[in-house]
Order: C-alpha cells, then structure tokens, then sequence
C-alpha cells in the first residue's frame, strides 16, 4: 500500500482548499494517474480530475507530484518513496480538488495565431513541399501537447500573470520557422511585446519540466535575439525596410 | 455558485527545487559584478583627485576585506559567466557557440592577466 495526499477543493463548501489522505495499493507498473482512479471508483468518488489518453499524448493529467509539475500518467508511484503530495497546477485557479481553470493560457495560445499563414498559395495539386532540414527546424516546438507544466513551473508566469509564457511562445516561434509560413509579422505584436519574451529572464525550468523534451526557454531566447535583430534593422538601418 | 481558488504567491518556490536556487545564484552574482564596477568608477575618481587619493584608494584595495570581497567577487563572476555561456547554445543555435565562448573569454583573460604582471 502507499500513501497519497491530495489537495481537495470544493468551490461550494470550502473557503480554502485542504489536504485529504488516501491509501492505494502499490504496483510496480502504476501511475499516479492510476492510483488517483483507484481513488475515485473504490473509495471517494467526489474526487475531481482531468485525464483522457493515459499514454502523455493528451496533455489533460499536468498536476504537481510531490511539488514538481507531472503529467499524472508519467509520474511512477515506484519513483516517489513516501507520502505522495499530489496538488493541481500550479499558477492557475482551482475549479475543483485537480481541476484548474485554464482560461488564461487558452486566451494566450490563441493570441500568438498557432496556425499555418501561407506565404504562397498552396499548391495546385499535390501537398506543401519541405525538405528535412526544412521540418528539422520547428520539429521539436511542434511537439508541445498544451500540458501546462511548462507554466506551473515558471516563476515569471506565476508572478506576472499577463507574461504569455513558455508554451504559447514556443508554439508561435514554431509557426515563425515553417517554411510554407508568412504570418511572422503578425505575430510578433505578441511575441516581441514587454508581456511576451521580455518578461522571460531565462530560469530554464520550463524545458527541465517538459514531458516532450520541448525547449521552450531556446524558442523564448531565439525570439528575443530575431526581435533585437529587427530592432537594430528598423533603427539603424531603416533602408533595408521593404 | 463557482469560485475558483486563487493560491498565493509566496517566495517559497525559490527552495522547492534546486534548479530555483541555481538561478536565484545567477541572479544574485550580477550585485557582486554591479558592486565591483562601482568600485572601478570609484577608483578613476580617485585617479583624477591626484596621487593622495589613488595611493589611498590602493591601500583600501590592499586590505584584507577588500581581498575577501574581490574573492568572493570572481567566484560569483566566474559562476555568472560559466551558468551564461553553458546556455548559449539555446538561444544560438550554431555549432561551437559555447566553446567559442569559453576560447575567447580565456584569450581576453591572458591578454588582462599579461597586461597586469
């Protein structure tokens, strides 16, 4: 058996959230995830959480395991001896027991237009051609699934709420270095902002937390260096402007 | 009726990791490096004040709290530019950019060191 302590909020009785315990049987090849669903259908179904694909695919299960922001169906029981502390994300209002509201970040990602703005039309017949260099350069920014862990464990998000943070910036950077893309400038109102990459001051926690091996802080940092770029190109060298 | 929680924020997250305290070091080894180009510009001060006030001002250098301080000093400096280089990479892509870093911050320290002895 192990031990699991989580943090519990019920916005219609509480004034403030409390820790509950909870005794689960141990597997070896158990998730936190696992034990949280041991949880809710043998012992106290009122508690709240959001999971979906239990493979890290989905992006659903970010909470904090022991003070460091997991994805619940990444975190082994068999890697955390002791009482397992299991809080929802970090940074973001408590909805319910897990359950945060997300709002904000979904307001952000939308505001750094993760999408495909042609530079060209696309082709007549037949797909978008991109050489492998080519796909090399966004590849890995590609691969963020929207957890949030990258936001749970950045101080600067947590104390300037307005920063855009890791994720959205990491998405928009990755749209910047697609080669079928145009929409730079138009997003670089957001990116290039006080709000977005200068709020940044390079803690680097967002890419150690990352259970994609996404490097947001390299995407944050390639931003800032292109914009201090464009800066110098606008004011010293004003004729190079199209 | 809904009410979401709103956690504070407290300085407690500096000690929940180790990472959290490696980059409050960064951070704070930038005071050392501020506080000693004070001194610098204190010193030019000095120079121009006339050959009394720069052998004072050598003297205060001389003393065993100012040898402690400069110590103290380039260890924080040398943290500083070791955490700094080591992240190059991330922000410049571009092969050798950490080493190319580390060679030149060598040359620049013997060039000093062979213009000081």
């Amino acid at each position: 058996m192990t031990q699991l302590e989580v943090l519990r909020y019920n916005p219609e009785t509480d004034q403030e959230p409390r820790f509950q315990r909870y005794e689960v049987p141990f597997r070896d090849d158990w998730v936190v995830l696992d034990a949280l669903n041991h949880v809710k259908e043998a012992l106290d179904p009122t508690l709240s959480y959001r999971w979906s694909c239990h493979m890290a695919v989905c992006g659903s299960c970010g909470m904090m395991v022991n003070g460091e922001p997991k994805l619940a169906c990444k975190a082994f029981l068999r890697d955390y001896p002791g009482v397992i502390r299991v809080e929802p994300l970090r940074h973001f209002p408590i909805e319910r027991d897990l359950v945060t509201v997300i709002d904000d970040f979904v307001a952000k990602l939308a505001r750094v237009k993760p999408w495909l703005m042609p530079k060209e039309p696309a082709p007549a017949a037949g797909e978008y051609q991109q050489t492998p260099a080519q796909l090399k350069r966004y590849k890995q920014f590609s691969m963020c699934i929207n957890c949030m862990l990258c936001y749970a464990a950045c101080p600067e998000y947590g104390l300037i709420p307005e920063y855009l943070g890791p994720a959205a910036i990491a998405l928009g950077h990755r749209w910047n270095r697609d080669s079928r893309d145009g929409g730079r400038e138009a997003r670089q109102q957001e990116l290039a902002a006080k709000e977005g990459v200068w709020d940044c001051t390079f803690v680097g926690a967002c890419s150690e937390v990352c259970p994609e091996h996404v490097d947001p802080a390299a995407a944050i940092q390639q931003v800032k260096i292109e914009s201090t770029v464009d800066w110098y190109q606008a004011h010293l060298m004003p004729w190079l402007k199209k | 009726m809904s009410k979401p929680y709103v956690r504070p924020i407290t300085s407690e997250w500096i000690f929940r990791h180790p990472r959290y305290l490696r980059y409050m070091a960064r951070e704070f080894s930038c005071l050392f490096i501020g506080g000693w180009t004070v001194l610098m510009v204190w010193g030019l001060k000095q120079l121009s004040e006339g050959p009394l006030a720069w052998q004072a001002f050598l003297e205060l250098l001389r003393s065993p709290a100012s040898i402690a301080l400069h110590l103290l000093t380039l260890a924080f400096a040398t943290y500083h530019s070791i955490t700094w280089f080591n992240l190059t990479p991330k922000a410049l892509p571009l092969p050798f950019i950490a080493a190319a870093h580390y060679a030149l911050w060598g040359v620049v320290s013997v060039i000093v060191l062979r213009a000081a002895f």
